[in-house]
């Protein structure tokens, strides 16, 4: 088999993967800053804060981010003229912008979700202790709570973090040049295509596992406090 | 905002394509799950390295590079090494049929995890108990092992259907006129975008809802004979 088709491609398939872990990175970090207070405020007990923030989270779980995309993507054209007078078309023009508002707002979805669960999963005692030392408000949140509900978080978040990385090869569907991008512009110019998929899925499998080994090293690290009980709470795997 | 130009049964067309592609793959991801949880708990090594690979595999890269692989690589592969053995062949793959194969084959490596979690679930003693009254393996495992696995593989085996049925929509890159592939060519007839796929996340909501109601009464039904604490 003649393999001198997947080096000469080399530099662009990696090329590629580095737009694919840049727009991972930057939804997955927009995606956290706005998921940490929508748990919070899907905890809320008032209806009018916790069921916008339901429906949303429903919505973008609910519905297969191929849709997401291109609601935003081509969705956005159908309000082109309200969007040029308030100066935001040259934002949603671009694939690259589209790409990641859509693959944020869907992060930001799922991990508020992963951490309502670790929010409600924080001992009751710890809080009442707190309560008891004088903690409320915020600075319950921010010493006890949100610290003990990202670590029961992590593992789910992982996942998260692992499906988001290949969730982002739809973005070669909007014209972007990501790795899968890159690998079926050379397929339609050499029609080579199981050498250069499957060259292109060896390099997924590496950022994924990459991912994988870091938050284990996080977890690890996270949880030295509690070294030799047996370690419970598995992650569980949510496919998406 | 919600008129349709007339072109509304092209999406009640396409969800029926979209459940189609969605049932066919989840029966496909299911023997697949049976056969990689037994090998991921068998004793033989071959067993277990080749199901270890196979979720690994899959759970490391993304499904539309996967689609793509299937469905333009496979036929290639097979061409190319027919041509290696001197013949001159031409394969094509139905689009239905490539897409029912990947996804079932994607999603049977969640269906592995989720069957090997149940087997596990099932208390030990029962299995030891059933082999000392003289069953054999494969009567354990039919009598006792498997009504028990389904319980507990039906809320993981939910989840699978759920994420499973919004992975079809991938199948549109591949021209399969599913409810997304419909959306975007009455989206190019009317120029309406917004319209035709805010409808067809609608569509895609409704499943899910059904899926979730359906998988609540599943389970209160399986669960039927275990008392609650």
């Amino acid at each position: 088999m003649d393999l001198a088709i997947i080096w000469e491609s080399l530099p662009r398939l990696l090329d590629g993967a580095a737009l694919t872990v840049e727009i991972t990175v930057i939804s997955l970090a927009i995606g956290l800053a706005l998921a940490v207070p929508l748990a919070i405020i899907r905890l809320s007990s008032n209806p009018l804060l916790w069921m916008p923030v339901y429906g949303y989270i429903f919505y973008f779980r609910g519905t297969p981010l191929l849709v997401q995309l291109f609601l935003v993507y081509y969705g956005s054209g159908q309000f082109r003229p309200f969007l040029d007078s308030i100066g935001l078309w040259v934002l949603f023009r671009e694939a690259y912008f589209c790409a990641v508002l859509t693959l944020t707002l869907n992060t930001a979805a799922y991990t508020a979700e992963i951490l309502r669960g670790a929010i409600q999963g924080v001992p009751r005692g710890d809080i009442e202790a707190a309560r008891a030392l004088g903690y409320s408000g915020t600075l319950l949140y921010r010493r006890i709570v949100l610290p003990k509900a990202f670590r029961l978080a992590l593992p789910a978040y992982t996942n998260e973090v692992v499906f988001l990385l290949q969730a982002t090869s739809l973005v070669s569907i909007i014209t972007l040049l990501d790795l899968t991008g890159v690998a079926r512009i050379i397929v339609a110019r050499s029609f080579e295509p199981y050498k250069l998929y499957i060259t292109a899925g060896l390099m997924y499998l590496v950022m994924s596992y990459f991912f994988i080994l870091l938050s284990r090293f996080l977890e690890h690290r996270l949880s030295g406090h509690m070294r030799e009980r047996p370690a419970s709470g598995s992650a569980v795997s949510e496919p998406r | 905002m919600l008129d349709l130009k007339g072109y509304g049964w092209m999406l009640w067309q396409g969800l029926e394509l979209t459940i189609l592609v969605g049932l066919g793959a989840m029966a496909v991801a299911l023997a697949l799950g049976l056969i990689g949880a037994w090998g991921k708990l068998s004793r033989a090594r071959a067993g277990r390295w080749a199901a270890g690979t196979y979720t690994t595999v899959i759970r490391g890269v993304p499904e539309l590079l996967l689609i793509l692989l299937v469905y333009y690589g496979v036929p290639t592969l097979i061409q190319d090494i027919a041509e290696g053995a001197g013949y001159e062949i031409i394969v094509d793959l139905n689009p239905f049929v490539a897409g029912v194969v990947t996804i079932g084959f994607i999603y049977g490596a969640f269906a592995t995890e989720v069957f090997r979690g149940a087997f596990l679930a099932v208390p030990r003693g029962q299995i030891e108990a059933a082999r000392a009254i003289g069953m054999s393996r494969a009567l354990t495992f039919r009598r006792i092992v498997l009504p028990q696995m389904w319980r507990f593989a039906l809320p993981g085996l939910g989840n699978v259907w759920m994420v499973l049925i919004k992975a079809t929509a991938l199948i549109s890159v591949i021209q399969l006129p599913e409810l997304m592939r419909n959306a975007q060519i009455a989206m190019g007839a009317t120029k309406l975008p917004f319209t035709f796929f805010f409808v067809a996340s609608l569509f895609y909501l409704g499943i899910t809802i059904v899926s979730m109601v359906v998988q609540r009464r599943a389970e209160a039904w399986a669960n039927r004979g275990v008392r609650r604490a």
